[in-house]
């Protein structure tokens, strides 16, 4: 294969003092994938999600961005902690996250958020920035809002900003954790139909998600986590319509 | 309206060109000696603040140290003691600084430099510790190195939580820096206090600063309030 996977994570595990959380999970993305996670809450799919960019830092297991591989090493009191954390930086700046509840920076209009970490992290002039944030701002449909702040918007409309902001740093892999588990029924739609056209210009993602509509329609490979191991991984098809596992058939069953 | 104040100057017995004068060079003292002790606390207090949110106890308890018994013990005993604490030191009159420590106006100012750089070192802490977890996150996960996020996400967010609070330490500077007339600086209070013993009119001498004072303070609230609108646009409903 000519072009190294954008992402490719191998045999994560994560405890939380005597808590494991994830038990070994394995995740590679190629360009262009769409990747569902489903499963129960606690299942550990956001806490995966959050050991990809190093959120949280994982008990073991390897993550490896565009071929390169990040490097650990032992802290004093015996955790384990990234070695180079300038390492750490520039991979994360290239795998840009979309929160369940936005964390847009309060005190920046929408513009301004869009543009910062461009200009901030990445070094792109400033001209440059603001005509990439408005594109992106009209892509996701709320460029006459770009003035307003954060606590001005709707929830939706926060998100759809938030997107646009993952949408400018032009990552690799878009990581999207839970983004319409905080919004009301009727702003759902508004975002999922900018994450499907995403999906359609080829973005690669990863989205922790409980919309099963989204992962059945738009995902290339959903995987569906239980106890924090993969208990069943495939095409949605497979996924949805003919399971191997008991439990996967269980949560998918209509529930009244 | 010139001529009527002049002709009441001229009746006046304690408020003459040469009482004014005198209050005139009183509010200049106290300008500068609260000016300088906010911006140098101000200064001093904003590392000091990022560094006490800091996990590490060698770090952070040091400086809780220092605003614990800065905040704990009253001004008035901090400058006793570093205007006439500090000289009665072995060696001290030896020393650079002494010709320093000699001029009362330097011993006031390194006192409220040291008081207010306490409490606005605790205002900064506490700011900066209620920057919402998320929007911390959020700056990690873009890629942005300690410093950045510090500098570009935490602080501006901070700095604006940290208004109100602050303000009420410029106000109460302005008020404590009254003190500094018992060791001999005439500042405001110290003017009021001469005149009123030169001419024993200690209502018509303690009233005239009082209002002095209180157009200081109106005049800082004034300023904090356009700084509030200023900066806190992003609470503000669309429109407002």
């Amino acid at each position: 294969m000519a072009e190294k996977a954008p992402l490719v994570v191998t045999d994560v595990h994560k405890k939380f003092n005597d808590l494991e959380v994830l038990k070994g999970v394995s995740l590679r993305a190629v360009k262009g994938d769409v990747i569902s996670m489903i499963g129960s809450s606690g299942s550990g799919k956001s806490t995966f999600l959050r050991c990809i960019n190093l959120l949280e830092i994982p008990t073991s297991g390897e993550i490896e961005v565009h071929g390169e591989q990040i490097t650990f090493t032992t802290s004093r009191n015996g955790e384990r902690k990234p070695a180079d954390i300038k390492q750490v930086e520039r991979m994360r700046s290239r795998l840009s996250m979309v929160f369940q509840s936005f964390n847009l920076w309060s005190h920046m209009t929408v513009l301004e958020n869009i543009v910062e970490a461009p200009i901030h992290v990445l070094g792109v002039p400033k001209k440059e920035a603001l005509e990439s944030a408005e594109r992106y701002l009209q892509k996701v449909g709320i460029w006459e809002r770009r003035n307003y702040y954060p606590a001005q918007m709707s929830g939706g409309q926060q998100q759809r900003a938030a997107i646009a902001r993952a949408l400018a740093m032009e990552p690799d892999v878009m990581l999207f954790d839970e983004p319409t588990s905080a919004l009301d029924p009727e702003l759902v739609g508004e975002v999922l139909k900018v994450m499907r056209s995403l999906a359609e210009e080829g973005r690669t993602m990863i989205v922790v998600t409980h919309e099963m509509a989204f992962a059945r329609d738009v995902s290339s490979q959903v995987v569906f986590l239980h106890q924090g191991k993969i208990e069943e991984q495939g095409s949605p098809d497979k996924v949805f319509n003919n399971p191997d596992s008991e439990r996967v058939r269980q949560f998918l069953a209509p529930k009244y | 309206m010139i001529e009527t104040l002049t002709t009441w100057l001229n009746q006046n017995k304690i408020f003459n060109v040469g009482t004014l004068e005198y209050y005139g060079d009183g509010l200049t003292v106290t300008v500068q000696l609260v000016f300088l002790s906010l911006l140098i606390g101000l200064v001093i207090a904003i590392p000091l603040g990022i560094l006490r949110t800091s996990k590490n106890p060698w770090i952070n308890k040091p400086i809780w140290l220092y605003t614990y018994i800065f905040r704990g013990t009253p001004l008035l005993i901090q400058l006793y003691l570093i205007y006439y604490g500090l000289p009665a030191l072995p060696g001290v009159k030896d020393s650079f600084i002494w010709p320093l420590l000699a001029n009362a106006f330097y011993p006031a100012l390194l006192a409220f430099i040291l008081n207010t750089a306490a409490y606005t070192t605790e205002i900064i802490r506490g700011a900066i510790q209620q920057t919402p977890q998320g929007e911390i996150e959020a700056a990690k996960a873009y890629g942005m190195s300690w410093w950045l996020s510090m500098r570009r996400i935490i602080l501006p967010n901070a700095f604006r939580r940290a208004l109100p609070a602050y303000s009420n330490e410029v106000i109460f500077m302005l008020h404590a820096s009254a003190i500094a007339s018992v060791v001999t600086i005439i500042d405001l209070t110290g003017a009021a206090r001469y005149i009123y013993s030169k001419y024993y009119a200690p209502f018509e001498a303690f009233t005239f600063v009082a209002m002095i004072y209180l157009c200081l303070t109106f005049t800082i609230i004034y300023i904090f309030k356009r700084l509030e609108h200023k900066l806190m646009a992003h609470l503000r409903p669309v429109g407002s």
